[in-house]
C-alpha cells in the first residue's frame, strides 16, 4: 500500500499515541494501584436485610481502617449518613435489596454500580474532612433523583 | 436510482425522519427539565418516559431506518444493478416497522420506563422487548439483502473489488450482525420469557453483560455509514477527491475486526466482572482510536484537494474555499469537529481510572451527544438534504432553513455538550429529573450549567425543527424535477480495481469472531459457572 509521506507521520504519531494512552493505564493499574471496582461476590438478592453479610448496615472502624456496609434500595441508601475517619481506608461492602443502582460520592472518584445479586467492593481512602453528597447514578424508577445519602468525613485527632 | 428500490429506501427514509421528530420534542422537555424550570406539565413520570422514547427512537429507530435506506442506495447506485430480494426487504421493512410501533406503544403507554439500557431488574411490558428484537429482526433481512446484492454482482465480476461505499457499509452490516447476536440473546434467552412470566427470575449482570456486547460495536453501527458518508460522498460534493482509497478500506476492515471485543468499558464500575478482563477490554479500546485517526487525516486531506482544485493557494486559504454554505458539506465539516472532541472524550471514558470519575454522570450524555448526536445524526441529516431529492425527484425545498440548520446544531451541541462535560466532572448523575438534591451545596455548583444546558437543548430543538420542515417541505410539496444523479468520490490516484486482502470480508469477519471469542467466551463461561441468584422483575414507574 503506497501511503504518502504526511500520512506516514501521521499514523506513526496516532499509534504513538495510543501506545502512551496503553501504557498509562497500565502502569497505574499493574500492582492494584488504581483498579476499577471489580470484586465478584454473589448474594441472593431477595434475602439482603436476612444475610449476615448485610443484615447490620453502618460503619465499624478498626486499627487497619474502617468498613462500611450499605445497600441501595428504591429510593434511599442505608446508612443514610456514613461517618469514617479521614486519611484511613475505608473499605466500602454493598449491594442492591431491588434494582441496579449506582453508587457515586460527588467530588470523589468513588463510583460503584449496585448490581442485585452481586457483592460491589472497593476500598479508598478520603483526604479531605467534609461533608459529601452520596447519589444513585443509575437510574432505578421515578424516585431516581431523590435517592442520595450523605459522607461526613472526620478530622481525626492524634 | 430504479424507481423499485427508490421507493424501498424512500420508505426507510421517512420511518427514520418521524422517528427523529419525536424524539426531538422529547428531548426538548429533558433539557428543559434539568434546568427546573416551571413547564405546566412536568413531572418525573413524564421526565422518564421521555428519556425512554428519546434514547430509543433516536438511538435504535432513526438511525437503524436511516442506515437501513442509505444501505439500499449505496447497494444499488455503486454496482449500477437492482436490489435483489426485493419482496423479501419489503417483508424486513414492515417487520421493523410492526416492532418500532409496538416498543412505542409501549413506552408511550407508560408501561415500559425502563429507558433505551433496559437494564433488568426494571421489568417492561413484553411488547418492549418483543418489539425491539423484531426491529432487530427486520435490520438483519436487510443485511442480508445488502450482503447479497454484493454476491450477485461479485459473481458476475470475479477477483475486482467492491466500490468503496459499499466496502463501508459491508463492514456495517458485519459488525451489525456480530453485535446484534448479544441482544438477541439477552431478549430472547432472557428478558422476553421473564417479562411474560415464564421465568420468574433472570441474572441482571448477565443481562448487562449480553447489553454490552451489542451496546458498544452499536456505535461503530452508527458511525461506519457516517464514514461512508465522509470517504465516498464529501469529497464529491465538495468538489475534491478522495485522498486514498487504499487507507479508507483499512480503516473499514480495523472496525470489522475491533468493534466488538471491547464492550467491558462500558462496565468498568461493575461488580462480578474481574478487573483482569476489563483490563483486557480496555486496551484493545484503544485500538480501535486508531482508524478514526486515520479517518481525520484521510477525509481532512480529501478537503484540501477540494480546496486546491477551485484555486486555493497558501496554507490554509482551501479551508475558505469549501462550500459551506451547502446543507450537506456543512453538516459534515460541522460533525467532524464535533467528533474531534467526543473522540477523544471517548479515549477518557476508556482510560480505567479517569472512568471512576465520569462514569454514569452528566459527562456521558455530554460525550455520545458529540458522536451519535454529531458525527452520525449530524451526518445523516446532512445526508438526507442530499438523499431526499435524488430519491424522490423533488428539488429541496426551503433550502434557507437547510443552510442554517446544521449551524444552529453546532452552536445547540457546543453548549449542550461542554456544560454536560462540566457539570459530569462536578459529580452530576446522567438522567435525572431534578438536579437539586435538597439544595446540597455540590448540587447547587451545578444550577448555572444546567441553564446552560437547556439554551443548547432549545437551539437543538430548532435545529430539529428546521429539518423536519425541509424534508416534510421537500417530501409533500417539492418542486417536481428530473432528479440529479448519486455520484462517488474518485480517488485522488487511480488505483488497481482487483480485490486485495482487505476485501476479503469473510476471512475478516473470521478473524472479528476469533477476537470476540477470546474476549467474550471466558468471561462468560466462569459467569455462569459462579453461584448466581436470579432477581425478580419491578416496574417502579
Amino acid at each position: 500500500m503506497n501511503v504518502p509521506l504526511y500520512e506516514k507521520i501521521w499514523m506513526w504519531a496516532a499509534g504513538g499515541i495510543i501506545v502512551a494512552f496503553v501504557a498509562t493505564v497500565l502502569i497505574t493499574s499493574i500492582g492494584g494501584a488504581l483498579q476499577p471496582p471489580s470484586h465478584v461476590e454473589t448474594i441472593d438478592p431477595t434475602q439482603v436485610f436476612k444475610d449476615p453479610r448485610f443484615a447490620h448496615a453502618g460503619v465499624a472502624v478498626d486499627p487497619n481502617g474502617a468498613t462500611v456496609v450499605s445497600v441501595g434500595m428504591m429510593f434511599a441508601f442505608n446508612p443514610p449518613v456514613i461517618r469514617v475517619p479521614a486519611g484511613t481506608p475505608v473499605t466500602f461492602r454493598m449491594t442492591s435489596a431491588d434494582v441496579t443502582h449506582g453508587f457515586s460520592i460527588v467530588g470523589t472518584n468513588a463510583n460503584t454500580m449496585l448490581v442485585p445479586g452481586y457483592v460491589s467492593q472497593f476500598t479508598t481512602t478520603f483526604a479531605r474532612p467534609g461533608e459529601y453528597l452520596i447519589v444513585c447514578n443509575e437510574y432505578c424508577g421515578l424516585g431516581h433523583h431523590l435517592m442520595s445519602a450523605k459522607l461526613i468525613v472526620e478530622e481525626v485527632r492524634p | 436510482m430504479s424507481s423499485r428500490t427508490g421507493r424501498l429506501a424512500l420508505a426507510h427514509l421517512w420511518v427514520a425522519i418521524l422517528a427523529f421528530g419525536v424524539a426531538s420534542a422529547m428531548a426538548l422537555m429533558q433539557a428543559l427539565s434539568r434546568a427546573a424550570l416551571d413547564l405546566p406539565w412536568r413531572s418525573a413520570k413524564m421526565y422518564y418516559l421521555s428519556v425512554t422514547a428519546h434514547g430509543t427512537l433516536m438511538a435504535l429507530v432513526f438511525t437503524t431506518f436511516f442506515i437501513m435506506a442509505f444501505g439500499y442506495v449505496v447497494a444499488e447506485r455503486t454496482l449500477g444493478r437492482p436490489v435483489p430480494h426485493r419482496g423479501l426487504a419489503w417483508t424486513g421493512y414492515w417487520v421493523a416497522l410492526a416492532g418500532t410501533l409496538a416498543t412505542v406503544a409501549a413506552i408511550l403507554s407508560g408501561k415500559a420506563t425502563v429507558l433505551y439500557t433496559f437494564y433488568p431488574p426494571l421489568k417492561a411490558h413484553p411488547a418492549f422487548y418483543i418489539g425491539a428484537t423484531l426491529l432487530i429482526i427486520g435490520s438483519w433481512i436487510w443485511g442480508f439483502v445488502v450482503i447479497r446484492s454484493y454476491r450477485v454482482w461479485q459473481r458476475e465480476h470475479p477477483g475486482e473489488r467492491a466500490p468503496l461505499a459499499l466496502h463501508g457499509m459491508m463492514a456495517t452490516v458485519i459488525v451489525w450482525l456480530i453485535a446484534t447476536v448479544g441482544v438477541a440473546a439477552e431478549a430472547l434467552f432472557l428478558l422476553i420469557p421473564w417479562s411474560l412470566g415464564i421465568s420468574k427470575t433472570i441474572d441482571p449482570e448477565l443481562a448487562r453483560m449480553l447489553f454490552w456486547y451489542f451496546g458498544h460495536p452499536l456505535v461503530y453501527f452508527w458511525l461506519l455509514p457516517a464514514y461512508v458518508v465522509w470517504y465516498a460522498v464529501l469529497p464529491k460534493v465538495a468538489g475534491g477527491k478522495l485522498f486514498s482509497d487504499p487507507l479508507a478500506r483499512l480503516v473499514f476492515v480495523l472496525f470489522i475486526v475491533l468493534s466488538t471485543p471491547v464492550g467491558f468499558h462500558h462496565q468498568f464500575m461493575d461488580p462480578g466482572i474481574p478487573a483482569s478482563w476489563k483490563l483486557f477490554h480496555a486496551i484493545l479500546t484503544f485500538g480501535i482510536l486508531f482508524p478514526s485517526f486515520v479517518t481525520a487525516f484521510t477525509v481532512t486531506a480529501s478537503l484540501e484537494v477540494a480546496g486546491r482544485l477551485k484555486g486555493a493557494t497558501g496554507l490554509l486559504d482551501w479551508l475558505r474555499k469549501l462550500p459551506w454554505g451547502d446543507p450537506l458539506v456543512a453538516s459534515v465539516l460541522l460533525s467532524m469537529l464535533l467528533f474531534a472532541v467526543g473522540g477523544l472524550g471517548g479515549a477518557i471514558n476508556a482510560a480505567y481510572g479517569m472512568n471512576a470519575v465520569v462514569h454514569n454522570t452528566a459527562w456521558i450524555q455530554g460525550h455520545f451527544h458529540l458522536t451519535v448526536g454529531s458525527a452520525s445524526a449530524l451526518t445523516f441529516m446532512g445526508a438526507a438534504y442530499w438523499l431526499l431529492p435524488r430519491l424522490s425527484g423533488r428539488q429541496l425545498e426551503l433550502d434557507l432553513l437547510a443552510k442554517v440548520q446544521p449551524y444552529l446544531w453546532f452552536i445547540g451541541m457546543v453548549l449542550f455538550s461542554i456544560s454536560n462535560h462540566i457539570t459530569g466532572l462536578m459529580g452530576m448523575p446522567r438522567r435525572i429529573y431534578d438536579a437539586s438534591y435538597g439544595g446540597h451545596a455540590a448540587a447547587e455548583a451545578w444550577r448555572g450549567l444546567t441553564g446552560i444546558s437547556a439554551v443548547g437543548g432549545l437551539f437543538l430543538f430548532t435545529s430539529a425543527g428546521f429539518f423536519i420542515l425541509v424534508m416534510l417541505g421537500t417530501g409533500l410539496a417539492g418542486k417536481k424535477r428530473d432528479a440529479e444523479p448519486i455520484e462517488w468520490a474518485e480517488p485522488l490516484e487511480p488505483t488497481s480495481r482487483r480485490a486485495t486482502l482487505l476485501d476479503r470480508y469473510g476471512l475478516w469477519t473470521v478473524v472479528a469472531v476469533l477476537l470476540v471469542l477470546i474476549a467474550y467466551a471466558y468471561p462468560l463461561w466462569s459467569h455462569l459457572q459462579m453461584r448466581r441468584f436470579g432477581s425478580p422483575g419491578f416496574t417502579p414507574f
